[in-house]
């Protein structure tokens, strides 16, 4: 019929043609499905990672005799007996002090102990170990600290502890923890939505409800998408030249009668996160609104409503699930960035609460960053607990986040 | 009866006035939506200008030339050395790496997503993906310096690769981007339409001949703004680098050796002491300025490429 | 129903059905297509002319919820039967669509390519200029092989689906309302096309214009949704074309191809 059906493979050498095509294709298939397996295991291999960090072994001594302050062992100890050994052996001048901050009569058993165990006895990490080789190799470790360290205690130690999220920080990894990180989080979280949620709704509502298809609103339209874009770190340098420095009568409070601090505070901070976000929200927003049906708004002018009762009334209530989920995103972001705090000035070292928005402050990632860089292999240790806390926020979070997303779903 | 026909009448007789009206609360609320909506106008202004501005001085300064920057290969603007290619250099080192790791990696995913998975397995699979792009790059950090590079070490040895080093940083920032590449070329290729895929198969072509030979370069683009955004968020990535890759400007192409690039040399000397309108401080926003730059044009050519994409297959 | 007499035949169905999930989309198709002709399959909106012609090249698989019950034979073969391997039923069976979808690639390319991965041993250039000679697209583009194939003309963008379907010499080619999103200068060259390819090959066309069926086909299969309010798909008729359209059996058939129905 047409010689060029003579030039196709035919009967065998088709099969066997077509079974060289598929096995190729099976063997790339392999591959696509290799880059996944890989990701999944970085994925592993870094929570593995951060896990393994935060229990193990460790090895310490006391750097003061324990039967120096009781003649019990020290966790038999109750909380009477606890705090008069802490009265008995602290300066005077310690014990008010301490007694300030927080009336030691109200203060738990575990935070007592820690206390002792900080001021007191006093304790000196020698070593620390990960939690596999603390388990696959413990005897060997057990070996290593009697050799090397006859004085050592060893102890299998989990860093993240409830008295861990409680404690302020502390030059010792042993008694760190990250209760003023996680307040300075909060706070900064806080002073970030309160400026970026009213001026991203407002803006992602004149872009979506109001803006003709003119020259500017495209020019709007391109730079939110840009600024989503723009790294982290160049929002931090614009925190420090405006924020910092330009606007630090405001940030530091002195405008308002603050005048123990400069202008890198929790404001500077929170301002800085939020022009951040604020494109994310803005993008989130305008998903939200556009998400909303047509015959709502024509239903509501159909009646005589004026633009803005339509979108008062009728878009934004509906928007609103949509206008949440994209903020808590934000949220979730902002908590999780350091680049920029530390161009703004996170302090490292803070022991006290922050007390409002003119407070220095530190959070949590900057801590989880300080500690990292830390050469002490303890610090790696709540370095990974603070990690596991971060994520464990961030984590509950996005749940929130998904579960509104869904109910949103349901709805049309 | 009878009344509601004469308020009927009443309403019907009543003179009609169709006249546009002042509506003072209204275009209070309409000002203030588009005040807001240039909010975003002024964060681009006041990042173009404050950089500018210190940059400027920065560049003003007469011992800062342009043979020095671009001709000299030291980075201590405190002692007067103002060669940027250390810097530039570990920059393009580190995000090479990534990308090299994250394009491949990323593209296989999104074919495999897109094309082979299962609608199942397709939504059991992404929220992994997402929990990966979620994780703050602090984190990464961590895993660069207390994974990656340790196991570089056991790999080449403790000779070779430095307690910091740019292949650590990089490989981590690759998977870190990896999420970000593979789920905008899942967006593309699914953006294929389904008469180009069965064109395919109508010729007798197998799926792997359809995914790679027909879906794939119809989303070609796609897959390029992907890149490009990949790019951009590798040179703009701040917190990878300033843990892992090494703190304090090296002129060195080899990656098992420590470097700072430019955003993790931002972080370390504004994380310092620093006074204001000292060169160092000044040419931090120089720095800054030129980053702001590169990953604004990449932004803006992706973004161009995606609407171009976008119209083709409307 | 069926008036073939002349038994070469090219395809057939036996007690087809197509389901999509428990939907019987078709039911009970029973029809043998002649070579070298060309058949059309007519009828009214949703009564699942796409469906069917879809079911001969096994394009109905990539829907997930859907199967077949019955067989479809090719030369004796069971299209839908176990060891059958759905991309060599493609390979033979070609297919033409509503909207023209060439690949993204260049005009050569568009044609060279399934050549290619089938195997095609013999000279590409001549391969290319004869398929495009048989699409009577060669003297429009013989210039531009380079060129996207998207610069070209929607009807010469269809034309060019064809020679890149010929140029793998399946035994059969099904177009799916081939000229439906094309201008009447480019639907009338796509016709006489047609004239030209049943040669060589045979042909199944979907179309929703009788006029079209009329012109271009030797057999007509007329369907019809089935009375029993069911939704379903079904030939209520199959016959030379002339007598569909002259001398109905069905009332129904007559009815429609008279413009008295719906």
């Amino acid at each position: 019929m047409n010689p060029n059906r003579d030039y196709y493979p035919k009967g065998e050498d088709l099969h066997r043609s077509l079974g060289r095509r598929y096995r190729s294709a099976s063997i790339w298939q392999t591959l696509f499905f290799s880059a996944l397996v890989i990701a999944i295991l970085s994925l592993a291999a870094l929570l593995y990672n951060v896990i393994d960090g935060a229990f193990g072994y460790v090895a310490f001594e006391y750097k003061n005799d324990p039967t120096e302050f009781s003649t019990k062992p020290l966790d038999a100890l109750n909380k009477q007996e606890l705090l008069d050994i802490l009265k008995a052996n602290l300066s005077s001048g310690a014990f008010t002090k301490l007694e300030n901050e927080k009336p030691m009569d109200t203060r738990s058993k575990s935070v007592l102990y820690t206390l002792l165990l900080e001021r007191l006895i006093q304790i000196d990490t020698k070593e620390t170990w990960s939690m596999t080789d603390s388990i696959f190799r413990s005897a060997k470790i057990k070996a290593e600290v009697a050799e090397k360290y006859p004085e050592a205690k060893l102890e299998f130690r989990s860093w993240l502890t409830p008295v861990f999220l409680t404690t302020p920080m502390s030059s010792k990894a042993e008694f760190a923890g990250v209760r003023t990180a996680i307040l300075g989080s909060l706070w900064m979280v806080g002073i970030a939505l309160l400026f970026a949620l009213p001026i991203g709704t407002g803006a992602a509502i004149y872009l979506q409800e109001y803006a003709s298809k003119n020259f500017l609103n495209r020019i709007i339209q391109t730079n939110i998408n840009n600024l989503a874009g723009v790294p982290s770190i160049v929002y931090g340098m614009l925190g420090l030249a405006i924020f910092v420095r330009a606007l630090e009568p405001f940030t530091s409070g002195r405008l308002f009668g603050v005048t123990d601090s400069n202008g890198r505070t929790i404001l500077s901070a929170g301002l800085t996160m939020g022009t951040l976000v604020l494109p994310l929200i803005i993008i989130n927003a305008q998903e939200a609104i556009k998400s909303v049906p047509d015959s709502l708004r024509q239903a509501a002018f159909g009646v005589g409503a004026t633009r803005w009762q339509t979108v008062w009334h009728h878009v934004l209530p509906n928007a609103l699930p949509g206008i949440l989920t994209g903020s808590i995103l934000a949220v979730s972001r902002a908590i999780g960035e350091t680049a920029p705090l530390i161009v703004v000035g996170a302090s490292t070292f803070i022991s006290i609460d922050p007390s409002g928005p003119f407070s220095k402050f530190t959070a949590l990632p900057i801590q989880i960053f300080q500690w990292t860089t830390r050469a002490q292999s303890e610090f790696h240790s709540i370095a990974a607990s603070a990690i596991i806390v971060l994520l464990i926020l961030l984590l509950t979070l996005n749940a929130a986040a998904i579960l509104l997303r869904n109910r949103v779903q349901k709805k049309y | 009866m009878k009344q509601e026909n004469t308020i009927m009448e009443n309403q019907l007789f009543r003179p009609l006035d169709l006249k546009k009206k002042m509506r003072p609360g209204e275009s209070v609320i309409q000002a203030l939506l588009f005040i807001a909506g240039l909010g975003s106008i002024f964060i681009t202004l006041a990042i173009v200008y404050e950089l500018g501005k210190e940059a400027w001085l920065f560049f003003g300064n007469p011992d800062v030339t342009f043979a020095k920057f671009f001709g000299t290969t030291t980075w201590q603007p405190g002692i007067g050395h103002f060669g940027i290619w250390p810097l530039v250099t570990s920059t393009l080192i580190t995000s090479s790496i990534a990308i090299f790791v994250s394009l491949p990696l990323g593209l296989a995913v999104a074919l495999f997503l897109s094309e082979y998975a299962s609608p199942k397995a397709r939504s059991a699979l992404k929220p992994i993906l997402e929990i990966l792009a979620g994780i703050p790059t602090v984190v990464y950090g961590y895993f660069a310096l207390l994974f990656m590079t340790p196991l570089l070490q056991s790999i080449f040895g403790k000779q070779t690769v430095e307690v910091y080093n740019m292949a650590s940083a990089g490989l981590v920032m690759g998977i870190m981007i990896l999420p970000l590449i593979s789920s905008m070329s899942e967006d593309a290729l699914s953006a294929v339409p389904r008469a180009l895929r069965e064109g395919a198969y109508a010729m007798g072509a197998t799926k792997f001949e359809t995914s790679v030979q027909v879906v794939l370069p119809a989303a070609l683009s796609g897959i390029g703004a992907a890149l490009i955004i990949g790019i951009s968020r590798a040179i703009g990535e701040t917190m990878i680098v300033a843990i892992a890759a090494g703190s304090g400007p090296n002129f060195t192409f080899n990656p098992f050796k420590a470097a700072e690039t430019m955003t993790g040399h931002i972080a370390r000397i504004s994380g310092g002491d620093l006074s204001y309108n000292s060169i160092d401080y000044t040419s931090l926003f120089a720095i800054a300025l030129m980053l702001f730059l590169v990953t604004l044009i990449l932004n803006l050519i992706s973004q161009g490429i995606i609407n171009k994409f976008r119209q083709r297959y409307e | 129903m069926n008036n073939i007499n002349a038994p070469d035949i090219a395809i057939e169905t036996k007690n087809l059905f197509i389901f999509y999930g428990s939907f019987a989309a078709v039911s009970e198709v029973n029809i043998k297509i002649e070579k070298q002709k060309v058949t059309a399959i007519i009828g009214p909106s949703g009564c699942g002319k796409s469906t069917l012609i879809r079911a001969f090249n096994r394009m109905n698989d990539f829907v997930p919820s859907s199967y077949v019950t019955g067989e479809i034979l090719l030369q004796g073969q069971n299209l839908y039967g176990k060891n059958i391997d759905p991309v060599e039923v493609r390979r033979k069976i070609g297919m033409v669509f509503q909207k023209p979808n060439p690949f993204p690639k260049s005009i050569y390319e568009n044609i060279s390519w399934g050549a290619k991965i089938n195997g095609f041993k013999g000279n590409m250039d001549e391969l290319v200029e004869q398929s495009l000679r048989g699409a009577a697209l060669w003297d429009e583009v013989k210039d531009k092989l380079k060129k996207s194939a998207y610069e070209l003309s929607g009807g010469q963008q269809q034309r060019l689906c064809i020679a890149r379907t010929i140029a793998i010499q399946p035994e059969i080619i099904l177009m799916d309302e081939p000229a439906s999103a094309l201008d009447p200068i480019s639907t009338l060259r796509i016709e006489e096309l047609m004239q030209e390819l049943k040669k060589n090959y045979t042909i199944i066309i979907v179309t929703h214009n009788m006029q079209q069926a009329a012109r271009v086909s030797d057999y007509t299969a007329m369907m019809m949704l089935e009375k029993d309010g069911s939704r379903s798909g079904t030939v209520i008729e199959f016959s030379e074309t002339k007598k569909i359209f002259t001398n109905p059996k069905d009332k129904r058939t007559e009815d429609y191809v008279t413009g008295r129905f719906g």
